[in-house]
């Protein structure tokens, strides 16, 4: 099965019932198997004008009790920033897979890339957390949508699969779980008669349009009851602080990355995505002549794994970071080690090979 | 082992790697297949890589093909570079000229003209050469690329594309 197929899957078997989105490549096919199996499964699939009422459209149907997803490449990505800050600020759950391409604009639109890895953290203004999860097979595909649904219902916030254009258009092997009862589903929790729906609780329960309670969302400033309030310095400030801390404060609950070989590690390779997987060859290679390579792949991108990175310091002479950018998370490690980290860059819409990532770790280490 | 399906968009190309994967999974093995393509819906330079491996497959990126099929002449030129020593070549006959230095001795066919003069039908032209593909590399059995391409043919073309994969085998044992 295609990885974007797998993911469109994934969120089936999530509960994922609307999708909202706009055709792009390499992300086309999520939306064409859901426009599929969504309406057979009395779910809605609705083909939007754009990027920015895609995700108003899965915004809204989650207000009326959806778990809702939205898909698209780098430019569509581009035109969601403003409805994912809307998300955050009225903490809408919802899950936006980007099946990253080559840009900047329309770059090459039918290759692939990882340079949205910084737009996934930043790309919509103000002072946010981020969650992203970054598949590297087709397996985790599937895997990681449904872990992208239950996050976001868990945290009541935007999630984003950041895929890329070579694993959504990868085509590998799939194995799902024996039944539904398999797939574990966070739940929506749903505020009682006395509770706050934008306050109280770090994270607070939801109130749904169409059922009992009157509930007012807003993307300005507000209250815990969910009124406007944008003039008054300590309800934006107890506000944004939440939203932040909500996330900031459960980082190992979020936080996942997959190591191997650290224990003897005197060098190590951290990478994600399409970049993992010549990178665990290159890793298999350089051990296989003696060196001490270890082999840290991030599966949370955000938030960013700082522990696991700064346990790094201490033991490596260097890590290598294998990337489809020119570098966009060889800096952000930069920010929580002070050992030498080497980016291992490639661009233009061909993947990184075992050997263009191991050429420069033998080049140190076997000279 | 790795073989790369390369030509213009509208000739199958994609379609191989996905019915030779599938043949593949179909005989327990691990398979993995990548697709890279033009903006164009048809016309522009596409090719499609397969690993077929008993063990779990790390790479993406070839960096050494066993095997080269190609279907045009700028997805010849453009890679047979990535072919290795002693690897194989096939290529369709009408539509490819090999450069006469090259070290490597093609296997031909004109799976085009096959597919046309016999089935009637141009497109598959991609069925027959995966035949010819089955006879001389042997990837994975007859049997199982049979199931694959007649679970991928459209509906009421299963006959006649394994009519052209059995015409495209037959040549294949011929020149093999």
């Amino acid at each position: 099965m295609l990885g974007d197929e797998a993911a469109a899957h994934g969120a089936l078997w999530a509960g994922c019932n609307f999708f909202g989105g706009y055709p792009i490549t390499p992300a086309s096919e999520i939306a064409e198997v859901l426009a599929r199996l969504l309406p057979r499964m009395n779910g809605f699939y609705v083909q939007m004008e754009d990027e920015i009422a895609s995700l108003g459209a899965v915004l809204g149907a989650v207000w009326s009790g959806a778990r809702g997803m939205t898909a698209t490449s780098g430019p569509g990505f581009s035109l969601m920033q403003e409805h994912i800050g809307y998300a955050i600020m009225t903490e809408t759950p919802c899950v936006i897979v980007d099946v990253q391409r080559s840009g900047p604009s329309t770059g090459q639109a039918t290759k692939a890339a990882q340079g949205d890895v910084m737009q996934a953290r930043w790309g919509t203004h103000g002072d946010h957390e981020m969650i992203a999860l970054a598949p590297s097979s087709v397996q985790e595909c599937f895997d990681l949508t449904i872990d992208c649904f239950n996050l976001a219902e868990r945290f009541r916030q935007p999630v984003i699969l950041l895929m890329d254009g070579e694993i959504g258009h990868l085509r590998e092997n799939l194995t799902f779980p024996d039944d539904t009862a398999a797939v574990a589903r966070q739940e929506r929790a749903l505020a009682g008669p006395d509770e706050q729906p934008f306050g109280g609780a770090e994270v607070p329960p939801m109130i749904q349009f169409g059922y009992n309670r009157y509930v007012h969302v807003s993307g300005s400033t507000h209250k815990p009851d969910g009124m406007r309030d944008v003039s008054t310095q300590s309800v934006h400030d107890q506000l944004v602080r939440r939203l932040v801390s909500k996330i900031d404060s459960r980082r190992e609950e979020i936080t996942r990355v997959e190591s191997r070989w650290l224990e003897d590690a005197e060098a190590v390779v951290v990478c994600y995505g399409a970049s993992a997987r010549p990178s665990l060859g290159a890793v298999l290679a350089a051990r296989e002549q003696g060196l001490k390579v270890g082999y840290l792949r991030l599966i949370t991108i955000w938030p960013f794994p700082r522990a696991e990175i700064k346990a790094l310091n201490e033991q490596v002479a260097t890590i290598y970071v294998p990337e489809m950018n020119l570098g966009q998370i060889s800096r952000e490690i930069e920010r929580f080690v002070s050992c030498p980290v080497e980016s291992i860059s490639k661009i233009g819409g061909v993947s990184l090979t075992i050997q263009e990532i191991l050429e420069p770790i033998l080049k140190k280490l076997k000279p | 082992m790795n073989i790369r399906f390369c030509g213009f968009g509208g000739q199958g190309i994609i379609l191989s790697g996905y019915i030779l994967g599938n043949a593949a999974i179909g005989e327990k093995l691990q398979a993995l297949q990548t697709q890279s393509y033009g903006s164009e819906s048809r016309g522009g330079a596409c090719k499609s890589d397969v690993i077929i491996s008993e063990q779990a497959i790390h790479e993406i990126e070839i960096e050494q093909l066993d095997v080269l099929v190609a279907f045009s002449q700028p997805a010849y030129d453009k890679y047979i570079g990535d072919l290795r020593p002693q690897g194989i070549l096939i290529i369709e006959d009408d539509l490819v000229v090999p450069d006469p230095d090259s070290p490597f001795t093609p296997y031909r066919i004109k799976a085009t003209d096959i597919a046309y003069k016999q089935f009637g039908r141009k497109i598959m032209a991609n069925s027959v050469l995966l035949g010819f593909v089955t006879a001389i590399v042997k990837p994975v059995s007859r049997a199982a690329m049979e199931t694959a391409v007649a679970a991928t043919a459209p509906q009421g073309t299963a006959e006649a594309n394994l009519g052209a994969f059995a015409a495209g085998f037959q040549a294949g044992c011929e020149s093999a």
